[in-house]
């Protein structure tokens, strides 16, 4: 298994507060690697950098062995790497179905002619999408919500249609900001079991920001801690856990 | 584990689930039928001149101010003026080119409005929202302007209007009211046909995201200003198109005027009373504007056995639109099309309560 | 030389008339978030409730209490009825609602008090009076001069007072003043009379001006281009987004007009709009709004 992301010296501030400072580490292609620290560790503008919604002050960034300069998210998504938000940003009017398919936007072929008189390319294409999406659905067992407008629904559902929003582009690299924030203990299950699956069977790499220390002891295999911008722990997760710098950091004692 | 949802309602004792529609109305066959064939033969002059073409045209701008305000969220107070565009230019297409069939004249109007739309949709890639309506408001008042003060426009006529020039098809004149009907209902289901593709399609998909969230719509790769730009030029297409019927096939004769913000205001009604962001809405919408102030006359001689001011009935519709608006946005803020849906919806349910 | 500062006084007095109308926006605006249309509806009814009165044969003093305390009332029952209902829902929402509700007034306005224009007579002569050789219509200055008392009052209610300090509070941070223990809904109510009792002044110095017809309605929508250039939440810049507002028409009218036909007031405002919000999209005063996803 060789280093799918790479992230070297990085760092980043805003107005004078430096939220990452001097960061380093690898992520290996297959894994699942939990990020996690105190709030405002500048976990999410670690992801954020990483898929283009933020540029980083200094250091470097490697994708598949590629140098990953400045991206904007459209070209970061090109290269496979997907990603779901702290705050669920789902398009709230629209069914399950039609967030899902908004994931395939960036592969739509036909012009926009096409597609108002209907013609075949367009019409082929919607059916290839919407098998897609058939797909996902049955995988996050979403279907009984197909139609359902996502506003509507329940906040863990909601997650659950945000990830696969994500999935749906086959991303080589999935990046998840607290996945399972406000979903009690079965909905966590599930995720986590989601997650895995994920990983296991469709290959994904997964960097994922989580609070819950069961869940990312269980979920992931590669532990990323950070605290004020700066890695305090990085290793397996009982190496982590028994690491003094981290415990001093946020840890504490288990349970 | 899977969670089965045996019943439309409360899966966790919340708020009931919204459902997303997309189904074809019942009955369109038959509808389109009635309309094409049953209407012109029965028909009288009043009803299609006053009530059936209007309701139309209407009907034909809400939809495409809904493809830019309902589906992509872009608030525009301006459809009007992208009218104005369409019947000055159809005019001045069927004037100067020698020769030119109806719908291409058509088609040339609704594509010189939609360049123009495009033109006043390129600030908003750079104004958001709300500030949005100043952009439409110099539209408006812009267009009003020009179409008023250069003669060149209505070809030097000294009143300033421009009227129904050879509406002929194939060599058949369709200056009477059933010609005028069969070419508006034409292109109405035409259009209608198209923005109901467009809606279904990644077009539209990616319209809405911008309208929800455009921020995360550019997040995830949806290319947010191009189209933006994309929704002010098919809107103002359509409303290019709805301009030109309703100067030539509803009124006969329009000028800058037959186009004010007071005509915008009325197509942004129709969308808010009838249903952003949905394609029947427009017509339910349509049909309520067009109605409603036939059926104030009637129940006002009725009610006050012919004696009741024509001035008064306007000022109490004025009361009863602006209230209706108010009760909607409150209510019910996907309009007239949601509560006939759920009203269908729990029709169908009844039987089954026993 | 002397066109110039003739027409740059002019434009600069009708400003400040802008600046009136946008200020009663700003009030709403800073304490309940909306842009409130009615205003302009508001503006009319209030000129028309006084003209009726006047013409009922009474008098100056009375006709005018009686207005303003018509316009409380029907500030009270809009916060009820309309505000209070949709308190958490969009921008465009409230503004649609507000465009609902100036319909409703302008019916009833028209319907209670008929259609035809009134002459609105508040006793000032519009006589010119020359500085130097500078012509300044009286009635412009008599109006700048009402607008800028009314601004003095305005800013010593909001500095001074109790409530205003509490105004200002329920402007800047909602949630915390209500867990300061300020009652929301009163501030509301209280906003939108004062903006109802500016919008009376508005009403009867436009009145005058033009005659109480109905495109007094419209005149709120040139406060936009006026908000915009000030800034939505500023009374400050209200005036100042007035002032710019007036005297670019009035120049624009007279220097730009003729090379293209004249009758560019309408939309120049809007132009101008335009432009600051390319340069600066929260206006030259207002608050900038951040997104984060």
């Amino acid at each position: 298994m060789s280093a799918l992301l790479e992230v070297r010296n990085v760092s980043l501030s805003f107005k004078g507060v430096k939220a990452i400072s001097d960061l380093s580490f690898s992520v290996r292609r297959g894994e699942i690697c939990a990020l996690i620290g105190p709030n405002g560790a500048g976990k999410s503008s670690l992801l954020n950098i990483l898929n283009g919604v933020y540029q980083a002050d200094a250091g470097q960034l490697f994708f598949a062995s590629e140098p990953l300069r400045r991206p904007h998210p459209l070209q970061a998504a090109r290269l496979g790497i997907g990603r779901t938000f702290q705050n669920n940003a789902l398009f709230k009017k629209m069914s399950v179905l039609d967030n899902l398919l908004t994931g395939l936007s960036r592969f739509q072929r036909s012009f926009f002619l096409e597609q108002a008189l209907g013609l075949p390319r367009a019409r082929r294409e919607a059916r290839a999408f919407a098998e897609r999406a058939e797909q996902v659905l049955e995988f996050l067992e979403l279907q009984p919500w197909r139609d359902v407008a996502v506003g509507s629904l329940a906040y863990g559902l909601q997650k659950r249609v945000e990830l696969g929003r994500a999935l749906i582009a086959q991303p080589t690299l999935l990046l998840l900001d607290e996945p399972m924030a406000g979903m009690n203990a079965e909905e966590k299950q599930d995720m986590s079991r989601f997650i895995a699956d994920i990983n296991r069977d469709l290959g994904t790499t997964v960097i994922l920001i989580e609070h819950d220390i069961q869940v990312v002891m269980g979920l992931s295999s590669h532990v990323v801690v950070l605290d004020y911008g700066r890695k305090v722990g990085d290793g397996t997760p009982a190496e982590v856990q028994a690491n003094p710098d981290v415990i001093a950091a946020y840890l504490g004692a288990p349970h | 584990m899977t969670v089965t949802v045996s019943r439309l309602g409360a899966v966790f004792d919340e708020a009931p689930l919204t459902l997303v529609r997309r189904s074809w109305p019942v009955g369109l066959p038959l509808l389109l039928l009635v309309a094409f064939v049953v209407l012109p033969w029965l028909g009288n002059d009043y009803w299609l001149n006053a009530i059936l073409i209007p309701f139309l045209v209407l009907s034909l701008a809400g939809l495409g101010l809904n493809l830019l305000t309902g589906y992509t969220g872009q608030t525009s107070v301006g459809a009007a003026g992208f009218m104005a565009v369409g019947a000055f230019a159809t005019y001045g297409l069927l004037l100067r080119v020698p020769g030119l069939p109806l719908p291409l004249a058509l088609i040339g109007g609704g594509l010189i409005a939609g360049a123009v739309g495009l033109l006043f949709g390129i600030p908003s890639s750079r104004i958001k929202g709300f500030y949005l309506m100043v952009t439409t408001l110099a539209a408006q008042f812009f267009l009003e302007w020009v179409f008023a003060k250069f003669p060149w426009f209505y070809n030097h006529a000294s009143s300033g209007t421009i009227s129904a020039p050879r509406l002929e098809l194939f060599g058949y004149s369709l200056a009477s009211p059933v010609g005028r009907y069969l070419l508006t209902l034409s292109c109405v289901v035409l259009l209608t046909w198209v923005a109901v593709n467009l809606v279904r399609s990644q077009v539209g998909r990616n319209w809405m995201a911008i309208r929800d969230m455009d921020t995360a719509a550019s997040v995830i790769g949806i290319p947010v200003e191009r189209y933006k730009r994309l929704a002010f030029a098919v809107s103002s297409f359509y409303l290019g198109i709805a301009g030109a019927l309703w100067a030539f096939a509803y009124l006969g004769t329009a000028s800058a005027g037959s186009f004010d913000i007071n005509r915008s205001f009325q197509i942004l009604f129709i969308i808010i009373i009838g249903g952003m962001g949905s394609i029947a809405g427009n017509f339910i919408g349509a049909a309520f504007i067009s109605l409603t102030p036939i059926l104030l006359s009637h129940a006002g001689q009725w009610l006050f056995d012919g004696n009741v001011d024509a001035g008064q009935l306007q000022n109490l519709q004025k009361i009863l639109f602006g209230s209706l608006i108010i009760w909607f946005l409150i209510k019910e803020p996907e309009g007239l099309v949601r509560l006939l849906a759920d009203l269908r919806e729990r029709i169908r349910v009844w039987p089954l309560r026993f | 030389m002397n066109f110039f500062l003739e027409t740059l006084i002019g434009g600069l007095l009708a400003g400040t008339l802008y600046s009136l109308v946008a200020i009663g926006f700003v009030l709403i605006y800073k304490a309940s978030g909306v842009f409130n249309f009615a205003q302009g509806a508001m503006l009319l009814f209030a000129a028309l409730t006084f003209v009726s009165l006047h013409e009922q044969g009474l008098p100056f003093a009375l006709a005018l209490a009686l207005t303003v305390l018509v316009m409380i009332v029907g500030a009270l029952l809009i916060e009820r009825l309309v505000l209070r209902p949709l308190v958490n829902r969009s921008q465009i929402t409230l503004f649609m609602a507000t465009l609902g509700l100036s319909f409703i007034i302008e019916g009833l306005a028209q319907g209670l008090m008929g259609a035809q224009v009134r002459a609105l007579d508040l006793g000032i002569e519009d006589v010119p009076l020359f500085v130097g050789e500078i012509m300044i219509s009286q009635f412009d200055l008599v109006a700048s001069g009402v607008s800028a008392l009314l601004v003095v009052v305005l800013a010593l209610l909001f500095n001074k007072t109790r409530i205003g300090v509490a105004l200002r509070a329920v402007a800047d941070d909602t949630r915390a003043a209500l867990s300061l223990g300020i009652n929301l809904n009163r501030i509301w109510q209280i906003v939108w009379a004062v903006a109802g009792v500016v919008g009376l002044v508005a009403g009867l110095l436009w009145g005058a001006r033009q005659g109480v017809q109905f495109s007094l309605s419209l005149v709120v929508l040139k406060a936009l281009p006026v908000l915009i250039i000030g800034g939505f939440t500023s009374i400050g810049g209200a005036i100042v987004g007035g002032l710019i507002v007036g005297a670019a028409e009035n120049l624009a009218e007279a220097y730009i007009g003729p090379l293209i036909g004249g009758g560019i007031t309408p939309w120049f405002a809007y132009f101008l709009a335009l432009i600051f919000l390319y340069i600066r999209p929260a206006g030259l005063f207002g608050d900038r709004a951040i997104e984060r996803v």
